[in-house]
């Protein structure tokens, strides 16, 4: 039976109301519950293109790096039970870093839920905590007013993934609801309200009388694309300008006011600064823990003002002087034009010393350091790139060395600290930007929590380099034990780690290996010119490097530690 | 953070009348260490619309980022902290009490100092149901105490401002 526009069933809808709302990629695997939804697929002809993942999780990280890389979101069609549930890890990553997805879960028709049915799980349930919003269908007429919804949640305020459970029972169903039907949010108003020109007056007057002013911006500075307004908000303060982790982007790092990322595993010179200015003018960070040290220490001399479009975020963390909620863009623009030049010449000598006295550097002698790897991959690429990176200690050196000029050109996860994000956001960010160049670096331990989905990259033929550093360790635990645990190493080895050059060829991808350092321009070279599909660079880095400045978890910014201490006794290197 | 003294809050929230909404919102509270007290959920005015009041019991800088998370939620419409605000705050008990013929006449007099009544009676046990104040109801459990209470149930508190404005 051929089905048309006139008697469409639930999946089908379900389809056409995503692609009505601008919907272009889809990531997943389907399932039992999901069928009919895929078959829509092919039967409305519809114009979303659907990439089959090896596992669900790789699907959320693709739709997340996809949404990372252009603003726009994708979404995620998996199965019910173990599909579903494989996607709970990336529905924290999004929800923890404000970004937007849709992720559809096929459900057990509706009159087997609660009796353990094939595949049941309560998705819907078990998300509730991590996510923005989400629905479980009970109608199927309700689909084109629950799509529009959701949506519209996932991508405006700030963004976040909003799931939808499908019983298999609704996309069957015949549909005679109201494809046009509108929302029903009466809860939901994102809209931001223009700045009170009093609170603006009252920025502006503390920002004109600060003599050490610091400008923080976080990922809500790049959601709202406030970059242009607050460049230029500093360049007329001549006010410093650091970021987090997410917020890179948001600022040139290149810029000769930027600090680079400040917190944890920040610059010394981000780190002096936030502790001596006398006001900090954060735009969309929300003050996490990783940036503040110790929250009671943080700041205590300054004037700290708080712009974020979410009123929960105020007083979070820290109590601002004065809060701003807000839409960034809206609120700088309204200080540009509020404020006057800015005197700051003693407090700018004095952080241009400290970027003297305390830059980042490495030794290049003595073994193959990750950082020299990312930095050579920098300057032959000129930074023009968009970079993912998993989660580790060549996260934090990507950060410290890879410097931003651009927002939506860095992925990373942030608030969740996902391992396996890395490679399949590449693959997402490459699927929404296919001509520009994507570039991954992910640790051994990382890599191999997701590196199956390389098979999706060679499928589709993306030119994405994911670069492995390879240190042979879970290295950020190891440093962890090594500094704050007597170097007593327990559960980091990752002996057995295969060779993942070979692994790569084995699924038709370039594999390339690097072993020593006189080697790094060469082989990247060669990797950067390789464009038939993705490649595989398995870089053997030296094995126990740790990453410094390193502000030791419990203290306060103050009392970062700058340089290693020089290492004494150590036991005899391990045998493999 | 601050240190601040643990009091009893009652909060009303403003709920569209969608599946889950409760659970969502009950989380928020349990994330944060929040016992609820008490909670009366009831329909309001508009068919769509719901009405919680919740009492709790935690520090008030806490309490304030619950109330900021909880109106977070997609489906609340508003969530307001009503303590030290002029407002009737109401709830219901039915006390059962183990009282023979003897002892009649006084749980009698209880019950009507308090604008009690009975509502059920037997030859061995009796039923009071109160309205009123918290506080007034804690006042009469004590004198009823004197009998066995067999059984106690409370509404939890329901509250409205004060004035025509709405709460
Ligand atoms: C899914 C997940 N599991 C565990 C962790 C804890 N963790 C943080 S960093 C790290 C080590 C990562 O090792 P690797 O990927 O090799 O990167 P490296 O630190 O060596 O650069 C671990 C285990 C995590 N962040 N995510
Ligand atoms: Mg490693």
């Amino acid at each position: 039976m051929t089905k048309t526009s006139s008697n469409w069933d639930g999946a089908q809808m379900l389809v056409k109301s995503l692609e009505k709302e601008g919907v272009e990629c889809m990531f997943g695997i389907p399932g039992g519950a999901t069928i009919p939804i895929f078959d829509a697929l092919v039967t409305t002809g519809t114009k979303i293109k659907f990439v089959l993942t090896r596992h669900e999780q790789a699907a959320t990280h693709m739709a997340d790096g996809y949404a990372r890389a252009t603003g726009k979101p994708a979404v995620v069609l998996v199965t019910s039970g173990p599909g579903a549930t494989n996607t709970v890890t990336g529905i924290l990553t999004a929800h923890m870093d404000s970004v937007p997805m849709i992720v559809l879960s096929g459900q057990a028709a509706a009159h087997m839920l609660g009796k353990d049915a094939f595949q049941e799980a309560d998705i819907y349930g078990m998300t509730m905590p991590i996510i923005k919003h989400s629905y479980l269908i009970h109608d199927t007429n309700h689909i084109p007013r629950i799509v529009r919804e959701a949506y519209h949640i996932a991508t405006t305020g700030r963004p976040g993934p909003v799931l939808i459970d499908v019983p298999k029972n609704v996309s069957v169903a015949p549909f005679a609801g109201d494809p046009e039907a509108a929302m029903d949010l009466p809860g939901y108003d994102p809209t931001p309200a223009a700045p009170d020109p009093r609170l603006i007056q009252a920025i502006a007057g503390a920002l004109q009388k600060a003599r050490k002013p610091l400008l923080l911006l976080g990922h809500g500075a790049i959601i709202a694309d406030a970059c242009a307004a607050i460049r230029a908000l500093a360049e007329k303060l001549h006010a410093p300008v650091t970021n987090t982790l997410l917020g890179k982007g948001s600022f040139p790092e290149t810029h000769p006011l930027s600090l680079g990322m400040l917190g944890m595993h920040g610059t010394a010179y981000a780190n002096k600064a936030m502790v001596e200015a006398d006001l900090i003018l954060n735009f969309g960070s929300r003050f996490d823990d990783r940036i503040l040290g110790i929250p009671a220490r943080f700041g205590r001399d300054a004037v700290k003002i708080h712009v974020d479009i979410d009123p929960a975020e105020i007083g979070k963390m820290i109590q601002p002087d004065i809060a701003c909620v807000g839409d960034a863009r809206m609120v700088a623009e309204a200080l540009l034009k509020a404020v006057g030049k800015g005197d700051t010449a003693d407090w700018l000598k004095r952080i241009n010393a400290y970027k003297k006295e305390f830059p980042l550097h490495y030794r290049r002698t003595g073994g193959l350091k990750m950082q020299h790897v990312i930095e050579e991959l920098f300057t032959l690429t000129g930074g023009k790139a968009i970079v993912a990176t998993d989660v580790g200690q060549h996260q934090m050196w990507t950060a410290q060395y890879w410097k931003v000029d651009q927002r939506n050109n860095w992925l990373s996860s942030g608030g969740a600290g996902t391992m396996g994000f890395g490679l399949p956001a590449a693959i997402g960010a490459q699927f929404g930007r296919p001509k520009d160049l994507v570039i991954s670096f992910s640790g051994d331990g990382g890599f191999q929590m997701t590196m199956a989905d390389l098979a999706t990259a060679c499928n589709h033929k993306l030119p994405i380099k994911a670069i492995v550093l390879n240190n042979s360790y879970l290295g950020m635990v190891r440093q962890w034990q090594e500094l704050f645990y007597d170097d007593r190493k327990s559960g980091v080895d990752l002996l057995g780690n295969p060779d993942f050059a070979k692994f790569a060829e084995s699924y038709g991808a370039l594999g390339l290996r690097i072993k020593r350092a006189a080697d790094v321009r060469k082989v990247l070279t060669r990797a950067l010119e390789y464009d038939k599909g993705p490649c595989v660079v398995d870089v053997h880095v030296h094995k126990e490097q740790n990453v410094f400045p390193m502000v030791p978890a419990g203290k306060a910014l103050e009392d970062m530690i700058i340089e290693p201490r020089p290492r004494r006794g150590r036991p005899p290197a391990r045998k493999k | 953070m601050q240190t601040s003294a643990i009091a009893s809050h009652t909060l009303s929230v403003v709920v569209a009348n969608k599946p889950g909404v409760l659970a969502r919102i009950a989380h928020v509270f349990a994330r944060r260490g929040f016992n609820i007290d008490s909670l009366v959920v009831s329909s309001s005015m508009e068919g769509n619309v719901s009405r919680m009041t919740i009492t709790a019991l935690g520090d008030p800088a806490n309490l304030q980022q619950i109330i900021e998370q909880v109106k977070k939620l997609v489906d609340v419409i508003h969530c307001t902290d009503h303590t030290g605000e002029d407002v009737v705050v109401k709830e219901m008990a039915l006390v059962k009490v183990h009282a023979g013929v003897a002892a009649r006449t006084e749980v009698l007099q209880i019950a009507d100092h308090f604008k009690a009544e009975s509502v059920d009676m037997t030859e061995t046990s009796m039923i009071i149901m109160a309205v009123g104040d918290s506080e007034k109801i804690e006042a009469m459990l004590k004198l009823l105490k004197k009998f066995k209470v067999v059984e106690l149930c409370r509404t939890g508190k329901v509250v409205m401002a004060r004035g025509e404005e709405p709460t």
